[in-house]
């Protein structure tokens, strides 16, 4: 039986049977959910599959949510590519995670990830690595499954949800699962892996989720592109060598408290922070009535 | 620990796990429940589901998933069209139904043969669900077995003959809880199985004389 309840508790098992994090995530939940490798493989290929189709649809997305509030950005940001300052691979990146956000802000189809305001950083996260490193699809799959890893962890050691532990709990998941995966498909250890994470995480903490008009769009969209650079630049740094200070469990356990400790206005109730602007309340006011 | 397919996944339609895959897959259920192509419904609608449905689409994910579309279904963005054209009669009013969970919804519904039933659940997060109430019974169904529901009188022996039924069919029952309002009154049982429930199961369920009701709800 595999069974980890911190990450430093999986990249041990991952370091002792010499094998990735993904493959360990995999036989949890083979054992946990009494899945067959092949259903779960297909069911990840699946994921993936739909991921590609809404990072297609979303760079190329014209189309405005019922609010108003978002749609259009993505394909902008994507043209402008070739003159920005940051370069072709982080435009790219960028484009890809608002785009994702946008198809769901329309009502398309996207998956979770680990929520859906946080959907469009580990599929951006992870095209960019794996058209950079021309990773196969198997190592993509392994990826996401040590993605999901992370965010398991996560989930059981703190939270996933806006609603108990603010955006960092989401957004900030995802990044960590983002670095994870980068990490993974450019060939880092699983101690790299662990350095990601908490690099990601450390550099969110406090984060508030604070959506306008209680959308799931101001500033979710946009932010799905910043925390996909984000996580580019924690798998980056990992790679490079550097190491956290504060180990990845502990950061974990720092984004519980401090998620605890965040004012509910800041919690998803739509009650504090940009909602409360005089522009996000007329937004609100203008979409409810 | 939740499983891997929580994290990563589910496939849905956005712009919330909460506010539309879920109640995309409270209407599913819903509709499951009545059986039949819904004819009419009114929803009624609590708490933040109440004030903020049409911004995150509730409204369509609800109604999609009465037309029996899946979370992933991306023809819940137009399900408010297709609903008019396919003649279901749909309204929508707010409840205030206290404390219960923000995000509930209450179907009051009639189906194209007649059959009319109420149905209310909560979307609870993640896109999961719970329905918690079938009719005026208090209970609570997930969705993620195939459920056999029975209206029957509260008394001794009834049980057994249901799970007898089941024996036979080689049907292995996951979860079994039995709701009842009073003591020797009517109750419903609800039993939640790894294996489908036929419509075989449900005659022969019907044709022990000793229920009022059977009937199947697949899983979601
Ligand atoms: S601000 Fe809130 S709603 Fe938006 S992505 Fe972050 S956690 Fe989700």
């Amino acid at each position: 039986m595999v069974n980890f309840n911190s990450i430093k508790e999986l990249i041990e098992l991952a370091k002792e049977r010499n094998t990735s994090i993904g493959k360990i995530t995999m036989e949890y939940e083979q054992e946990h959910s009494f899945d067959s490798e092949e259903h779960m493989l297909k069911s990840m290929q699946n994921n993936w599959r739909v991921m590609q189709e809404s990072i297609e649809r979303g760079i190329n997305n014209k189309d405005k949510s019922l609010s108003g509030l978002t749609g259009g950005d993505a394909i902008k940001i994507y043209n402008h590519r070739d003159e920005s300052y940051t370069g072709k691979t982080v435009m790219t990146a960028a484009a890809s995670a608002v785009g994702v956000s946008e198809v769901n802000a329309v009502m398309g189809r996207i998956v979770a990830c680990p929520t859906a305001g946080s959907c469009g950083i580990v599929p951006a996260a992870i095209r960019t690595a794996a058209e950079k490193n021309h990773n196969s699809e198997e190592e993509i799959l392994d990826a996401l499954f040590t993605a999901a890893g992370i965010g398991l962890v996560i989930e059981a050691n703190a939270s996933i949800a806006g609603a108990y532990g603010g955006c960092q709990a989401e957004c900030g998941t995802a990044a960590g699962m983002a670095a994870a995966a980068m990490v993974q498909l450019g060939g880092g250890t699983p101690d790299q892996v662990g350095h990601a994470v908490a690099l990601a995480i450390k550099n969110l903490l406090g984060l508030a989720c604070d959506p306008v008009a209680g959308l799931v769009e101001v500033p979710c969209v946009k932010r799905n592109g910043f925390v996909a650079v984000h996580s580019m630049v924690a798998a980056d740094m990992a790679l490079a060598g550097v190491e956290s200070v504060i180990p990845v469990d502990e950061v974990i356990d720092a984004m519980d408290r401090i998620g605890r400790s965040l004012p509910r206005t800041v919690k998803e109730t739509a009650e504090g922070g940009l909602a409360l602007t005089a522009t996000g309340k007329a937004i609100s006011k203008r979409v409810f009535g | 620990m939740r499983g891997v397919f929580d994290i990563v996944g589910p496939i849905m339609i956005g712009p919330s796990s909460s506010h539309t895959a879920g109640a995309a897959r409270l209407g599913l259920m819903a509709g499951k429940i009545l059986g039949e192509p819904v004819a009419k419904a009114e929803i009624l609608l609590h708490g933040s589901f109440a004030r903020t449905y049409r911004g995150h689409g509730t409204d369509k994910a609800l109604i999609g998933g009465l037309l029996g579309f899946s979370p992933e279904d991306e023809r819940i963005r137009d399900a408010l069209e297709i609903a008019r054209e396919r003649g279901l009669d749909y309204s929508f009013a707010p409840i205030d139904l206290g404390d219960a969970h923000p995000n509930t919804a209450v179907f009051v519904m009639t189906g194209v043969n007649g059959r009319q039933i109420t149905v209310g659940g909560a979307s609870i997060g993640g896109g999961n669900i719970e329905v918690r109430s079938i009719d005026t019974f208090q209970i609570a169904l997930t969705g993620q077995y195939p459920s056999l529901i029975v209206v029957h009188r509260d008394k001794p022996g009834v049980i057994r003959e249901i799970s007898d039924v089941l024996a036979k069919h080689h049907v292995n029952i996951a979860f079994m809880r039995v709701f009842r309002r009073n003591r020797g009154q009517q109750a419903m049982m609800i039993i939640e199985t790894d294996e489908e429930l036929t419509e075989d199961i449900i005659q022969d369920c019907r044709s022990t004389g000793v229920i009022e009701n059977a009937f199947a709800v697949p899983a979601i």
